[in-house]
């Protein structure tokens, strides 16, 4: 509790100890009305004060003026009919602890948060020239480097220059299984030294490195106000004045038609009171303090999921998708080729045709020769290559072992004059096996003889398949995979995960149309056949696009989807910029993560309208005929509040979705 | 020009009034308060100077709800 929570609670205890006190005391009633204003003053006077200030400066209705007109009138009251004063001094004490409750969970849940996105870093280690330094990380220039011990956050993104750690990134990333780093590495700020010191050169300033941009975004999340959140301030805005005219009504028409009527006589005292109760309930605190709470705590537990979510307006849309689009490479599968399928010929071993190969590709930097390499694993290492010769759109070749081998397309082993291959693969003499699986074939041939092929492709990631399910399971009606490969790669990629809408070979600019026609013209698409009526055509459509890449070559068809999420964004900034939501570790799970998530935000939000107005209404309506009186009026607020905050709160929960 | 100052409010619809008034005052273009954050996030019309624009706002500010204030 801050000072000013600590000196309303106060005023708070002092009132209601004089309160019960007073009840105690029977005199005449000018005296009791002079010793109730004390506990009156002692809870209301800012109150009173603010309404005061509200009305020099023309400022339409408040809460405050309501509270003040609302207990006066009660005050007034209890001189000239009920003498009952405790009421006006009870509803202020409520209110003030209604407030003081609201102010409290508020604050605690900023803190939360606060905690939550720990990524700040205080300090930076220099080497000096007498000793380690601690320094400012905003003095740091580009190129320093820095010391990190065990147990610090690395403060600044910057290469491993000496020295081996296991990294916590979980802060960032959500993901608990620590990275570990050597020299050359990167390393981005934010992330948790375990067990080792390393010296790091830094590569970016504070301001620039990871941990800053992620806490400015998360901090300016909330800035983007949802649909939600502006219904609120102008509901709010409507609300209070159209209650005052309620209750002016409520005070005014039924005694006068009581008067009109023969034989009633008016009971002005009655409706007035009731009046009054009508505007103690009135206040709107409910709904506008729990809307932008929900999304806030919503916002914040994403983020420690390692989902960054730019806006309440995205989280709200991102709880709409129902068509979701995503990139091939880098998003469902790892954008790296490995060889997926060796088929020698009979009489040469597996191993045998992947060591011929890589050794034949040793010196080159292709993916493809990255691959063989890797396959082949050390062994390729040892035995002589010589003359290498790269024949750009063919392949290469290479005297390995004194034989000579190539290495290449179809083209490759033409030239090669490879024996026992024909154009067409299947059942071809020499052909070991039918490779038939989607990928890059690599054929290999020793000294004109044809040796094997290998096929080569990128890897599907091993949580796509999971992901996909996932997403249907969140609600996604429409699974679509945009790829630029080609046709059969793309469609066997989609088949093993279970997506039935492809479209392939695309050119970047392709798939900016494609975005744009799926999000579109969706609902008047044959294929979707929802039955929506000619007059949604253009694009007005309920359910939300979106488009999810790799952040790499597809800023513009991120922007232009209806959320555009970009995946293993650590460190690219751009992608950062293009997208609405940012998921820092490449794992397309979170992608299904992030849409249930939003549906609980919305959820949450749209029981607290609900609730909060719902109770109101009834509220209102049971002072209305006089079924509950003040007291249960402000209690009936207060409750509502706490549990439209308590509910608001929940969103900050969101490790199990 | 974009700015963003830290502000002291209590309640969150004493923060949209806030708004409201700030987006009101003369030099300012666009004015966002985030409740959560307690900040105020103020762009400035072109040419204008934000020390005295923001004077004004706080002027404004105080106006609608007494019990603030924005750290300039």
């Amino acid at each position: 509790m801050n000072r000013k929570q600590k000196h309303t609670l106060i005023r708070i205890i002092i009132s209601a100890v004089l309160l019960i006190a007073l009840c105690f005391v029977h005199l005449s009633r000018p005296v009791m009305c002079v010793l109730y204003l004390i506990p009156y003053l002692v809870i209301g006077y800012d109150i009173l004060k603010k309404a005061g200030k509200g009305i020099i400066n023309r400022q339409p209705l408040d809460e405050n003026l309501l509270m003040a007109i609302a207990t006066i009138g009660a005050m007034v009251l209890a001189v000239c009919r009920t003498g009952d004063f405790t009421e006006a001094v009870a509803v202020m004490l409520f209110y003030q602890i209604g407030e003081l409750f609201q102010s409290c969970a508020v604050g605690r849940s900023r803190r939360n948060i606060g905690e939550l996105m720990d990524i700040r870093p205080d300090c930076a280690n220099i080497e000096g020239p007498d000793g380690i330094e601690q320094v400012d990380p905003d003095e740091v220039e580009i190129g320093t480097v820095i010391l990190v011990q065990p147990g610090e956050k690395v403060p600044i993104d910057g290469i491993v220059e000496d020295g081996n750690a296991s990294m916590d990134t979980s802060a960032l990333t959500g993901e608990s299984v620590p990275r570990s780093v050597r020299p050359g590495d990167e390393v981005i700020s934010g992330s948790i030294d375990m067990n080792g010191v390393l010296r790091i050169r830094t590569t970016r300033e504070f301001e620039e490195s990871t941990a800053s941009k992620i806490l400015d975004l998360v901090e300016n999340a909330s800035s983007r106000k949802s649909r939600s959140e502006n219904f609120i301030s102008r509901f709010a805005r409507v609300y209070t004045p159209a209650v005052v005219i309620g209750a002016v009504l409520l005070a005014l028409v039924p005694p006068l038609v009581q008067m009109a009527m023969p034989g009633m006589s008016a009971e002005w005292g009655e409706w007035i009171y009731r009046a009054l109760t009508f505007l103690v309930i009135s206040c709107p605190c409910a709904l506008v303090i729990s809307i932008p709470l929900s999304f806030f705590a919503g916002i914040g537990g994403a983020s420690r999921e390692g989902i960054l979510v730019k806006g309440s307006n995205f989280l709200e849309a991102l709880s709409a998708v129902d068509t979701v689009v995503m990139d091939k490479t880098g998003t469902l599968t790892k954008g790296v080729f490995e060889v997926t399928g060796v088929y020698p010929r009979q009489g040469l071993t597996q191993d045998e045709l992947l060591q011929m190969a890589a050794r034949a590709e040793m010196y080159s930097s292709h993916p493809v020769a990255l691959a063989l390499r890797g396959a082949a694993g050390d062994a390729a290492e040892t035995g002589s290559v010589e003359d290498v010769e790269e024949i750009a759109g063919h392949g290469v070749r290479a005297s390995v072992d004194g034989k000579t081998v190539c290495a290449g397309n179809m083209k490759m082993m033409k030239l090669a004059g490879a024996e026992g291959i024909t154009d067409a693969p299947a059942g071809a003499e020499g052909l070991p096996c039918t490779p038939e699986e989607a990928g890059t074939r690599i054929h290999v041939s020793a000294d004109g003889r044809y040796a094997g092929c290998i096929v080569i492709s990128d890897v599907i990631k091993e949580t796509s398949a999971e992901a996909v399910s996932k997403l249907r399971a969140a609600g996604v009606k429409r699974l679509i995979m945009l790829t630029g490969d080609a046709k059969a790669a793309a469609e066997a990629v989609a088949e093993q995960l279970g997506i039935t809408e492809v479209f392939s070979e695309l050119l970047p600019g392709d798939k900016v149309e494609k975005v744009e026609s799926l999000s579109g013209g969706a609902g008047t698409d044959g294929k979707s056949g929802t039955g929506e009526g000619p007059e949604k055509k253009g694009g007005s459509r309920k359910g939300k696009l979106a488009f999810v890449g790799d952040g790499i070559n597809d800023a513009p068809v991120l922007s232009r989807a209806d959320v555009g999420i970009a995946m293993g964004a650590l460190g690219s900034d751009a992608a950062i910029e293009a997208a609405d939501v940012v998921l820092m570790d490449d794992n397309p799970v979170k992608i299904a993560k992030a849409i249930r998530i939003s549906g609980k935000c919305m959820r949450i939000v749209r029981e607290n309208i609900v609730f909060a107005i719902g109770i109101k209404v009834l509220c209102l309506l049971l002072c209305a005929l006089g079924l509950v009186g003040m007291w249960a009026a402000i209690f009936a607020d207060v409750g509502v509040m706490v549990l439209a905050v308590l509910n608001a709160i929940r969103t900050l929960f969101v490790k199990n979705l | 020009m974009k700015k963003t100052y830290k502000i002291e409010v209590d309640c969150a619809n004493c923060a949209n009034k806030m708004e409201l008034a700030a987006n009101k005052t003369e030099g300012v273009k666009e004015a966002t308060v985030n409740f959560m954050a307690l900040k105020m996030k103020v762009e400035f019309e072109e040419g204008a100077e934000p020390q005295t624009v923001m004077e004004e706002v706080r002027k404004n500010c105080k106006k609608v709800e007494d019990d603030c204030e924005i750290y300039l």
